[in-house]
């Protein structure tokens, strides 16, 4: 009866779906090629063991129901060692085939791995360092430096089609997550803590990514366009931009992070150097501490007690001030590095390695010396991967 | 001055803070009232407030507590159910341009509520009730091993969901998601009541909970019926055991989890804040510690209940008994080996993914070894389509769809574009509607006749089985769609009208849903007027198997009359199959413990202090937290805690019952 249903319902739905668009499985970038494409080897894997199943559960229920006196009925007979073998053994050879290919793909597509190819068939030749996207999650719109560039974009995004882009993501204030289904996977944007993701854009058009972690009240209008363009036109965009008389510095950011609901696109000519790594420390505020300036701190032994004298009560208006009722009310750090000493330090930057073996096959850049690595393979070596702390 | 001697008196709690100028509120308020004056007034007129609270607010019955979880899991889950039906209603309005009817501050309230609720008072109260109700008498027991700790771990239930519930009408409740994720859950992004409610009433609800799991540990480990070694006893109570082993373990975690969220939140502590050392995804990965494991919490009672339903309706021997002992306690002890699957989108390295996703794909081993021995169950048996058997079947072939997409969603670098999906949504309720919910309520219409001596109503009973079964895959195969589409969860308001067919469809699912939930109250009531009809006098209306089909339906306070000596794991098959004899006479007096207030008065003061911590009304939590420290002191002095049940009223209950069989043959 039930499945009888189900096929009932087929009909409709393949027509329906034959109209809507199933972005996550036809994506337009590479990476989410890959992803679509393991979701449906994943499911067929799974089919192998799902259908049976189902098929035997109706038939079992036809055959041994109790009007049913022709079938066999045995009520003690409850073990054959054949049966628990094929019972455990079954799932086991399905899980690993399915954990073979899931160790292999997740750290193909780690979202921290610089890509190794642009497209099928296309590996990265010199294609140039990878556009970088400098990503903040800010309450509630997204903000974008383009360091190459020296602009920045409220709620749009540009990049041209077929070069690898990295993103470096963090969050002002809450958790956020930073996902373009068109593009590739998702990945956290988190205050004090930066992310990384790697994509390639391959067609043109005009796609959408949105925060995909409830983030408070303007949590739905938290999208922004993002525009996959020919080089051309990319170049028109970014000079576009740069013609935009608006500055982003840390006054201006302390302004914008303010909390918005369905925020218009905003476009910034110049950004101050440096900002991206201000907003992840979380030192814009002129006079904090920078969280890499006090977590070096800390690692050389701390200030001990003349630490407390470095915390002071937020400036009057700042929308840090915490409401904790007893004990200390919220503290900020002052920081003891001038701005030019901050700026000096930022400035030195972090090297970002190219991919070790460029081929484009299943399993390139996999060290197959062992089967478990204790680091991630080959690549560690050479590449600073930033991953936030605690995971 | 006196604007100071109000804040004193009151803390933050103001006029404002009562939802007046929220017309929805204050309708529903109006409406629950009007229905609380008229159940409160029809029990003072039916002079009912004696009885009630004599024979089961105070007593220590584990039959009558069991009872009353379920009432409350019932209860609860109107209000989570409700709060469903308004985000299917907004999510299908909010198209071209319309906000819908809700606006963010409410609609982020309803979808924390809907699953705060659900999890913690319709889902945990029900497995507890049924737990509560069966393991006794399945393992030939008088009671659990602690009858008083019983009837408070009941009541500290009941006061978080009376914060919950009270978060309606006073203040708000919290706006996070129902796991309350810093730094969104912190002093600064929710100054508000709402977050304090959430922690207040899972820490009140959660003392419950431990304390139940501590108690049925015991009970089982303790007092099982002589001859019942471990791998003699039912399946339900082994799915039972390793359930409370889990809330053991892991509801400490959430205990001092939340504690600490409370140290940030009320004293200025840097544990999840963004700032001076805090770090958020420690509160993450903390609160997984205990989440993941919570689902199998949840899961295993229902595998327990399926599998006893499976053998009994298929006349048959459980298939594989040891294999499903050993399914349950592999699964047990991997589902502390996961919880990073919640969180593969934080950042962690590809090995650790892989890690964690590749022991959650081991976790569907033993589970589909499970699903197998159900079928192997079936195979060769004499299969009686009755209800709770129909329940069986919907849940076999639900739940493998739902565990398919678990699995696809453990893969990590599919979980990258399906993580926090509607893809996700329709996973989950998936596994909980078809394997929790269906495996409830295949229980209570199997123990039903035992706790009350009548069946439920098959017809009442298939039509709500067809509509949630139907209205399930209306309300929850869109969703799988509209992930796939790239649609997160948790929105309020959309743009592309291409989704709204979609939102339309799992708004009539819901609608079916709705149907099922008063096709099953309907159930409730005709079953209750026609109860003579449904009468049965046997104490085994279903050719049950194991001990709990020994007695009568209800059974006497003290269970049973002789201890039971148990041969075989279908202890109550084997008695019946050699031809056992009720003992007539020899009865000797039975040792029960007394009722007593107590549980009650501390789970009182308990909301009371919660609701000082919540409104900061510093006097009133002082004075509870010292009034609940001097009446748990005084409670360890009564030393009249115990009566006995004289052997004359045995034999009379034994007589009657005797006199009931013979009339029924």
């Amino acid at each position: 009866m039930l499945t009888r249903l189900k096929y009932l319902l087929l009909l409709p739905l393949a027509l329906m779906l034959s109209g809507c668009n199933l972005v996550v499985l036809r994506p337009s970038g590479d990476v989410a090629s890959q992803q679509a494409n393991l979701i449906v080897i994943s499911t067929v894997l799974m089919l192998i063991i799902i259908v049976p199943v189902m098929f035997l559960t109706v038939f079992f229920a036809w055959r041994y129901r109790a009007g049913n006196k022709e079938a066999k009925y045995e009520p003690d007979w409850d073990h054959s060692t054949h049966l628990e073998l094929v019972i455990w053994s079954a799932p086991l050879l399905i899980i690993i085939c399915l954990g073979a290919l899931t160790w292999m793909w997740t750290h193909l597509l780690d979202p921290y791995r610089p890509l190794s190819r642009i497209a099928e068939g296309q590996p990265i030749e010199d294609a140039g360092d990878p556009l970088e996207v400098q990503v903040t999650a800010l309450d509630w719109k997204w903000l974008f430096i383009y360091p190459e560039y020296g602009i920045a974009s409220v709620n749009e995004l540009a990049a041209p089609v077929n070069r690898p882009i990295r993103f470096r993501i963090t969050s002002s204030s809450v958790m956020n997550s930073f996902y373009i289904p068109a593009l590739a996977g998702q990945i956290y944007a988190m205050p004090g803590m930066e992310t990384t993701l790697h994509g390639v854009i391959n067609k043109p058009g005009e796609y959408t990514g949105f925060s995909a972690n409830y983030s408070g009240d303007g949590f739905s209008g938290m999208h922004f366009a993002f525009h996959g363009l020919e080089t051309g036109d990319f170049d028109t965009w970014v000079a576009e931009t740069r013609a935009e008389t608006g500055a982003l510095d840390r006054i201006s950011y302390q302004e914008l992070a303010k909390p918005s609901e369905n925020v218009p696109v905003q476009k910034f000519g110049t950004v101050e150097n440096n900002l991206f790594r201000f907003i992840r420390d979380r030192c814009v505020e002129p006079g904090k501490m920078c969280m890499d300036e006090m977590m070096a701190i800390d690692r050389n032994g701390g200030l001990g007690l003349a630490g407390v004298n470095l915390l002071q009560q937020p400036m009057v208006g700042d929308a840090a001030v915490r409401t904790a009722l007893f004990g200390l009310k919220s503290n900020v750090v002052t920081g003891i590095c001038t701005i030019e000493e901050q700026e000096a330090v930022a400035d030195i930057g972090i090297a970002i390695g190219k991919p070790v073996n460029p081929d484009p096959l299943v399993g390139a850049g996999l060290a197959r010396r062992s089967f478990l690595p204790f680091r991630t393979p080959l690549l560690d070596a050479q590449l600073q991967f930033s991953r936030p702390s605690g995971s | 001055m006196s604007e100071n001697l109000i804040k004193m008196i009151f803390g933050r709690l103001t006029l404002e803070s009562l939802p007046l100028h929220e017309p929805i509120v204050v309708i529903t308020f109006a409406v629950v009232a009007v229905m609380g004056m008229a159940v409160l007034g029809a029990i003072t007129y039916f002079r009912l407030w004696g009885y009630l609270w004599r024979e089961w607010f105070t007593t220590v019955d584990h039959k009558r507590i069991g009872i009353m979880y379920m009432i409350l899991g019932i209860i609860m889950l109107l209000r989570g159910f409700a709060d469903a039906i308004m985000m299917r209603l907004q999510q299908a309005m909010a198209f071209n341009g319309s906000e819908g009817y809700l606006n963010a501050h409410h609609y982020d309230q309803i979808f924390t509520a809907h699953g705060v609720i659900m999890i913690f008072f319709v889902a945990m109260p029900l497995v507890t009730g049924l737990m509560n109700y069966v393991v006794p008498l399945q393992i030939g027991a008088r009671d659990v091993a602690f009858p008083f700790l019983n009837n408070f771990s009941f009541w500290m239930t009941v006061g978080g969901a009376i914060l919950v519930m009270m978060s309606l009408f006073v203040g708000e409740f919290a706006r996070t998601g129902w796991l309350a994720y810093p730094p969104l859950s912190g002093a600064d992004a929710s100054p508000g009541v709402g977050v304090d409610y959430y922690i207040w009433a899972l820490q009140v609800a959660g003392v419950g909970t431990t304390l139940s799991g501590i108690n049925l540990i015991c009970t089982i480990v303790k007092m099982r019926a002589p001859g019942m070694a471990m791998m003699k006893m039912p399946i339900f109570t082994w799915t039972s055991l390793c359930t409370n082993v889990l809330i053991v373990a892991t509801f400490p975690v959430l205990t001092a989890t939340l504690v600490l969220l409370s140290l940030d939140r009320y004293v200025g502590t840097n544990f999840f804040t963004n700032d001076l050392g805090g770090n958020p995804m420690m509160y993450v990965n903390l609160i997984w510690i205990w989440g993941h494991p919570e689902v199998y919490i949840l899961i295993l009672p229902a595998f327990g209940i399926f599998s006893e339903v499976a053998s009994t309706f298929s006349g048959k021997r459980l298939f594989g008994y040891t294999s499903m002992v050993y399914a349950t306690v592999v699964i047990t002890i991997l589902s502390y080996l996961v919880w990073l699957h919640h969180f593969f989108t934080m950042g962690s390295g590809a090995s650790v993914n892989s890690f964690f996703g590749i022991t959650t794909m081991i976790i569907s081993i033993p589970t589909g070894a499970k699903i197998f021995n159900w079928l192997f169950t079936m195979y060769k048996g004499r299969i009686r389509f009755e209800l709770p058997m129909m329940w069986t079947m919907a849940f076999m072939l639900t739940f493998t769809v739902g565990g398919m997409t678990g699995v696809l969603l453990a893969v990590p670098p599919a979980d990258f574009v399906l993580h926090n999906s509607l893809f996700l949504v329709a996973h989950f309720h998936n596994v909980i509607i078809g394997g929790v919910l269906y495996g409830l309520f295949a229980g209570i219409t199997f123990w039903w006749p035992k706790a009350f001596g009548f069946k439920l109503d098959p017809f009442w009973g298939k039509v709500s089985f067809w509509l949630w079964v139907v209205g399930f895959f209306f309300a929850f195969m869109p969703l799988y769609v509209l992930g796939l589409m790239g649609v997160t969860r948790r929105l309020r308001v959309f743009d592309d009208p291409s989704l709204q067919i979609w939102f339309w469809l799992a708004g009539f699912g819901a609608f079916l849903i709705f149907c099922g939930i008063g096709a099953m109250l309907v159930q409730f009531a005709v079953s209750i007027m026609r109860r003579e009809q449904l009468r049965d006098t046997t104490g085994d209306p279903w050719d049950g198997r194991t001990l709990e089909w020994a007695t009568s339906s209800p059974p006497p306070a003290y269970n049973f009359a002789f201890t039971p000596v148990v041969y075989d794991n279908d202890a109550w098959w084997d008695m019946k199959r050699r031809g056992h004899e009720r003992p007539m006479e020899g009865f000797k007096p039975i040792h029960m413990p007394k009722n007593t207030g107590v549980g009650v008065i501390i789970a009182g003061l308990s909301v009371a202090m919660s609701v000082g911590l919540i409104w900061y009304i510093w006097w009133l939590a002082a004075v509870c937290f010292v009034a609940i420290l001097v009446v748990a002191i005084s409670h360890t002095f009564n030393y009249d805690r115990d009566f006995r049940i004289e052997a004359d009223e045995v034999t009379r209950t034994e007589g009657a019952r005797t006199k009931l069989l013979a009339a029924g043959e």
